[in-house]
C-alpha cells in the first residue's frame, strides 16, 4: 500500500487514487435490448418468510440489473448456505446455491477462468463470516474480480434460530439462553483489515441507497463486499430498528466521496479527526474545514478504518454508502496475464512437453 | 538428446554381467542423496536399461544431521528386462553416514556390496546413529563386501584447484559416489556433466567442484583395488518406441495437460500444498502454456470449489491432494455428484489416519473415495498402476469426468508419485479426443421451450451441461435436491427415490473395459487381484512362482468404480482370489460384498509398498495351506504387543 505521512491526512485527496479505472463490466457482454425488472425474474416461487428483509432487497436487485445493460447469460450469482442463499433460484440468470461458506470459492475458480462474466456471491452473516471466513478474507485480500452481498440480520434463520458471530454479545437466542459470551465482528473493519478494495454498506429497505452501492459494485474491478443490513421477522425481529426509527437520522451515516460527512435530522452532527481516528461533533461547534470530506478512493486503509470504529457494535453509529473503493490489481487478471505471458515465453507445444529433455529410442 | 542402442552390446573383459542389480543410496537428508539417484537413474535410461525408483525421504525438510530419523535414501532397479519395481533388497548400499548405515544395512543380503563413507564415522555421528563403537572396525559386517572410502576427504583433496572451503567442497561427496557408481556399472559421465553445468549454470565454482568429484569417483573405481570387478547391465527388449523417465507425479501432470489439448478445456488446478500431492501443483504452475490455469488455495476446500467453480464456467476442474485433504473435500464433492458436474480429484494416498506418515505410502483411502461423503454418493474412482501409467490414468479420468458430468477420484499413492520408470512416449496426434458436448440450444421440453438442465440422454443418463454464457439456457443448479428434469428444488419423496437411484445407475453405467487377466497356464486355481501400486511387486512374486513351477494367475484393477463386468465371473472361475492391499483389506471388504468369490486378503499397513519377496512368500504360503492363518495371526499379533498399562 502507498502511504505519506501528509498533514490533513484524512479527508483530503491526497492523489493516491489511480487514474483509468477499469470497471467491472468492460469484458462483459451488453444486451441488445433494454431490459425490465421482469426480464430478471425466475419462474421459481419465492419461499421466504412473509416480511422478511430479503424481499425487498430482491426486488431492489431485480431493477438494478437492467441499468447494467448486460446480457443476462453472462450473469452468475453463486450462494452459499442459508436464508439469504435462496436468492439465486428467484433470478433469472445463471446461479449455483453451493454449499455453507464456500461460495467465494467457486466464484473464484469461475472468475479466473471466465472474464466475460459478471458474478455475484450472495452470502448471510453466518455465511461469510462464520463457516466461510476464511474464503471471505482470502477473497478479498486476493481480490478477485466478484461482488459479494452479504444479507447481515445477525441471526442464524434457516437452522431457526442461534446467535451468529455478528450478534450482540449478551443475545439469547436458543443456543445461548443464558446470552452469548461472543464478541461480534464488526464486519466493515475485518473487511477493510482484509485488504478489501470495495467496502460498501445499506440498509434493505432503503432503496435508493441499496442501489447506489449495487451499481458501483458492479462496475468495481475487484472483489466488491456489500452488507445488506436487514431484519429477519421471525428470529431476529426489529434488530435495526435503531436505524430504521425516531433517531435513526442521528446514527445512519451516509457518505460520499468528495461531501463532508454531516448526518442527523437538520445536519447536526458531524465526523472530525479524533485521536489516532475519527469522531463523532456537533456541526455547531466545528470549524467547516475540520469536518472530514469523504474520501473513499484513497488508498490509506487507515482512513476507511477509522470510519467503521465510529461507536461500538451497538448501532450508535453506522455508516452506509461506499466506504471504500479503491483500485488494485484483480487476482483474477493477474493469473490471465500469467498464462498469456507464458504463452508469449514459452513456445513449447505439448509434444514437446511430453518429450522432455532427455529420451532414447527402442527400435 | 536421443540416443538408439545396439541390443547386442559386447561384454568387455573383465567385466560381469548382470541381468539386474538393486542400488540403493542413503545419507542424511541434506547430502543430495535425491540429486545422486535422479543422476543415477537418468544415466541408466539413456544407456536403456528398463528401470523402476524409489525414494524415501524423512518427513522432516532438514531434520538433526547424522540422525537415524534424517536418513533419505533412493533406490532404483536396472535391468535388461522389464522390472516391475525398485526391488526388494539393494545388492549394492551406498552410506554415507553410520545412520545411513544403520538404517539400511538391515536390508542388505549376505554377500551385498557395502559402500561407507568413512569420514562420517566420528565418535559423535556413531553415538548419534546409536552405535556404541565403530560397527567398521569388527567382524559385524564380514558377510558383506565392504568398501571403506574416505569420500568427503578425497572429494576436498579432488575440487581443491577450484578454491572452496572445506565444507563447501565437501559437499560434493554425493557426486563423488555418484562417480564410484557408475565406474562399477560402465556408465558414461558426459550426461551428468552437463546436467551439473546447467543446474549451477550460475555457479561456475559449484558446477566444476561437482564435476571434479564425480570424476574423481569414477577414477577412484578405475584406479584403486579395491573393486575386483566392474559390472555391466545390458539395456532391455522393451517395445519399440521413444522413452523417457518419468515421476508418477510428473506423468499424471502431463496427462492433465494431455486432457487440456484433446478436450479443448482449459485446465484449472486448484490445490492447497500437501505431501505427497504438491508436486502436481508445482508442475501445472510451471507448464501454464499449455492452457493451464493453477490456483493455491487458502485451504483444501477452497482448492475443490474453486475447481467446482471452474468447471462451471465450462473448464476441467482439478484438485489435487492427499488423504486429510481428501476428507476435507468431500462436501464439495458432494455437490459436484448433486449438480453434476465434472471434476478430477487427484488423492496421492499417503499413510493414515489424520495426518499419519505424509512421506510414507498406503492404500488406505479406498473407502474413502468410494463412500467417504454424505448421502448416496456415487463417485467412478481410477488407480493407475505405476508411474507411468498415471499418464494414462489422468487422460481416462478426465474423459469419464467430462463426459459423464461427474466427479472422479484419481487414487495415485506415495510409491507411484515418487518412484519413476521409462515411459514409451505418446504421440500427441494419436491421443483420443474428449467431447464436452455442451448445450447450445434447450434440451427437454420446459415450459414456453426452455431449458431443463437436468434432461438426461436416454442410453447414459448423461445430463445437458449449459455454460454461463449460452443465451435462452439459463438455469439455477446447486447442492438441493433437484427435480427430474428441471432441476428446481424438489423435496418430493418419489423424486428423490428416482433421482437417487439415477445418480447411482449413471455411474454404475459407465462403461470400463473388461478385466484383462494373465494366466500362461490357463490352469490355475488361484489368481492373485491387486489395484494400483501393488502391480509391480505382484508381478514379480507372481513371475517367480511361475518360474518355479506354480500355477498362479493375476488381474489388476484401474477402475475400482465402476468395476469391470466380466469381475464376477473372473472371480468366480479361480478357487481362491489372493487380494495383497497396503491397507487392512478394503478392496476385499468390497468384493466380498459383491460377489459370490473366495477372497483371501494380504494385508501391510507399514507404509512401505509391498516387496516382491514378502508377496512371493505370501503365494508359497497359500499353496501350503498356511496364508489364510498367517493373515489371521497379523492382528493379535499387534494386540499381544501393545504396552500395557
Amino acid at each position: 500500500m502507498t502511504s505519506v505521512a501528509t498533514p490533513g491526512l484524512v479527508g483530503t485527496d491526497l492523489g493516491l487514487t489511480p487514474a483509468g479505472r477499469h470497471s467491472a463490466l468492460d469484458l462483459v457482454p451488453k444486451a441488445e435490448a433494454p431490459q425490465s425488472a421482469r426480464d430478471f425474474a425466475s419462474a421459481e416461487e419465492v419461499r421466504w418468510c412473509p416480511g422478511c428483509g430479503d424481499y425487498v432487497i430482491l426486488a431492489t436487485v431485480k431493477s438494478m440489473l437492467p441499468q447494467l445493460g448486460l446480457k443476462r447469460e453472462n450473469i452468475v450469482f453463486i450462494s452459499g448456505i442459508g436464508c439469504s442463499s435462496r436468492f439465486p433460484y428467484y433470478l433469472e440468470t445463471y446461479g449455483v446455491h453451493s454449499i455453507h461458506g464456500r461460495a467465494p470459492t467457486l466464484a473464484t475458480g469461475l472468475s479466473v477462468t471466465r472474464p466475460d462474466l459478471s458474478i455475484w456471491v450472495v452470502t448471510g452473516d453466518g455465511d461469510a463470516m462464520s463457516i466461510g471466513g476464511n474464503h471471505l478474507i482470502h477473497a478479498l485480500r486476493r481480490n478477485v474480480n466478484m461482488r459479494v452481498l452479504m444479507f447481515n440480520n445477525r441471526i442464524y434463520g434457516l437452522t431457526k434460530g442461534q446467535y451468529s458471530p455478528t450478534s450482540e454479545t449478551g443475545k439469547v437466542t436458543k443456543s445461548t439462553p443464558y446470552g452469548s459470551i461472543d464478541a461480534p465482528f464488526n464486519t466493515m473493519s475485518l473487511t477493510v483489515g482484509a485488504e478489501a478494495t470495495f467496502v460498501g454498506r445499506a440498509l434493505d429497505s432503503d432503496r435508493a441507497g441499496l442501489t447506489e452501492v449495487l451499481l458501483a459494485a458492479a462496475q468495481h474491478r475487484g472483489t466488491a463486499f456489500v452488507e445488506i443490513l436487514q431484519d429477519c421477522p421471525i428470529f431476529n425481529d426489529g434488530s435495526f430498528d435503531p436505524l430504521r426509527k425516531e433517531d435513526a437520522a442521528s446514527r445512519l451515516i451516509h457518505v460520499r466521496h468528495g461531501e463532508p460527512i454531516i448526518f442527523g435530522a437538520e445536519g447536526e452532527f458531524c465526523v472530525v479527526k479524533q485521536g489516532f481516528g475519527l469522531g463523532v461533533a456537533k456541526t455547531a461547534d466545528v470549524a467547516t474545514e475540520d469536518i472530514v470530506i469523504h474520501d473513499a478512493y484513497t488508498d490509506d486503509q487507515a482512513y476507511a478504518y477509522a470510519l467503521t470504529r465510529l461507536s461500538e457494535q451497538d448501532l450508535t453509529y453506522s455508516v452506509t454508502g461506499i466506504i471504500r473503493a479503491v483500485s488494485r490489481p484483480t487476482y483474477d487478471d493477474g493469473v490471465r496475464a500469467q498464462v498469456e505471458y507464458a504463452k508469449s515465453v514459452t513456445a513449447q507445444d505439448l509434444q514437446e512437453t511430453l518429450n522432455g529433455q532427455h529420451t532414447w529410442t527402442v527400435s | 538428446m536421443t540416443q538408439t542402442f545396439d541390443q547386442q552390446a559386447p561384454v568387455k573383459p573383465g567385466v560381469t554381467r548382470l541381468d539386474q542389480v538393486v542400488i540403493r543410496i542413503a545419507g542424511d537428508s541434506g547430502d543430495g542423496m535425491q540429486l545422486a539417484g535422479d543422476q543415477f537413474t537418468a544415466e541408466a535410461a539413456a544407456f536403456g536399461n528398463d528401470l523402476a525408483t524409489q525414494p524415501s525421504f524423512p518427513a522432516e525438510i532438514r531434520a538433526p544431521q547424522g540422525t537415524l530419523h534424517g536418513v533419505s535414501s533412493f533406490q532404483i532397479q536396472i535391468a535388461d528386462f522389464d522390472v516391475l519395481t525398485a526391488g526388494d533388497r539393494p545388492d549394492v548400499l551406498v552410506a554415507m553416514n553410520p545412520a545411513a548405515l544403520k538404517a539400511n544395512v538391515g536390508d542388505l543380503p549376505r554377500g551385498g556390496i557395502l559402500i561407507v563413507n568413512t569420514d562420517e564415522f566420528t565418535k559423535r555421528n556413531l553415538a548419534k546413529a546409536g552405535y556404541d563403537h565403530d560397527p567398521l572396525e569388527t567382524a559385524e559386517f564380514e558377510d558383506f563386501q565392504v568398501h571403506k572410502i574416505a569420500m568427503a576427504t578425497l572429494t576436498a583433496g579432488a575440487v581443491e584447484s577450484v578454491g572452496l572451503g572445506r565444507k563447501d567442497a565437501e559437499r560434493s561427496k554425493n557426486m563423488f559416489a555418484l562417480g564410484v557408481l557408475s565406474w562399477m556399472y560402465g556408465r558414461p559421465l558426459e550426461a551428468i556433466e552437463e546436467f551439473l553445468e546447467e543446474k549451477f549454470a550460475k555457479r561456475p565454482q559449484i558446477a566444476k567442484a561437482n564435476i571434479l568429484a564425480l570424476r574423481a569417483g569414477h577414477n577412484y573405481g578405475e584406479t584403486t583395488e579395491s573393486f575386483a570387478t566392474s559390472f555391466e547391465v545390458a539395456p532391455a527388449a522393451l517395445p519399440a518406441g521413444t522413452y523417457r523417465q518419468v515421476t508418477g507425479n510428473t506423468a499424471l501432470s502431463y496427462g492433465l495437460f494431455a486432457a487440456a489439448q484433446t478436450s479443448g478445456l482449459e485446465v484449472f488446478l486448484g490445490s492447497y500444498p500437501i505431501t505427497p500431492a504438491s508436486d502436481i501443483l508445482h508442475e501445472l504452475s510451471s507448464h501454464k502454456h499449455h492452457s493451464v490455469v493453477t490456483f493455491q488455495a487458502e485451504d483444501e476446500i477452497a482448492a475443490v470449489g474453486a475447481a467446482l467453480g471452474a468447471s462451471y464456467g465450462g473448464a476441467l476442474g482439478v484438485t489435487s491432494t492427499s488423504g486429510p485433504g481428501l476428507a476435507l473435500k468431500s462436501e464439495a464433492i458432494g455437490l459436484a455428484v448433486m449438480t453434476e458436474l465434472p471434476l478430477l480429484v487427484v488423492n496421492v494416498q499417503r499413510g493414515g489416519p489424520s495426518t499419519g506418515l505424509p512421506t510414507k505410502t498406503e492404500q488406505a483411502d479406498l473407502l474413502q473415495a468410494r463412500f467417504g461423503r454424505n448421502g448416496e454418493s456415487p463417485v467412478p474412482i481410477i488407480a493407475p498402476l505405476s508411474p507411468a501409467d498415471c499418464f494414462d490414468a489422468a487422460l481416462e479420468a478426465a474423459r469419464i469426468a467430462i463426459t459423464y458430468r461427474t466427479p472422479v477420484i484419481l487414487l495415485s499413492d506415495g510409491a507411484i508419485a515418487n518412484g519413476s520408470e521409462p515411459w514409451r512416449i505418446p504421440t500427441v496426434a494419436e491421443l483420443p479426443s474428449i467431447d464436452a458436448d455442451f448445450a447450445v440450444a434447450p434440451h427437454g421440453e420446459g415450459d414456453a421451450g426452455s431449458h431443463l438442465p437436468y434432461a438426461r440422454d436416454p442410453e447414459t443418463l448423461v445430463r445437458s451441461w449449459a455454460i454461463p454464457g449460452s443465451p435462452g439456457l439459463e438455469h439455477r443448479i446447486g447442492g438441493l435436491e433437484k427435480e427430474n428434469g428441471s432441476g428446481n428444488i424438489s423435496y418430493a419423496p418419489e423424486n428423490h427415490e428416482l433421482m437417487t437411484r439415477v445418480r447411482a445407475a449413471k455411474v454404475a453405467g459407465i462403461p470400463v473395459p473388461d478385466l484383462r487377466v494373465d494366466d500362461p497356464s490357463g490352469n490355475a486355481e488361484i489368481l492373485v487381484l491387486g489395484w494400483g501400486s501393488s502391480y509391480g511387486p505382484i508381478g514379480e512374486a507372481v513371475r517367480r512362482a511361475r518360474l518355479e513351477g506354480h500355477s498362479v494367475a493375476r488381474a489388476h484393477l484401474r477402475h475400482l468404480n465402476p468395476m469391470p463386468a466380466n469381475l464376477g465371473d473372473v472371480l468366480s472361475s479361480y478357487r481362491r482370489v489372493l487380494v495383497p492391499e497396503m491397507n487392512l483389506g478394503q478392496l476385499s471388504l468390497l468384493l466380498k460384498a459383491q460377489y459370490d468369490a473366495d477372497i483371501q486378503p494380504i494385508t501391510k499397513v507399514s507404509g512401505v509398498a509391498f516387496r516382491s519377496d514378502e508377496l512371493h512368500e505370501a503365494l508359497l504360503a497359500e499353496f501350503a495351506g498356511t496364508l489364510a492363518a498367517q493373515e489371521l495371526e497379523k492382528t493379535p499379533a499387534a494386540t499381544a504387543a501393545v504396552v500395557v498399562r
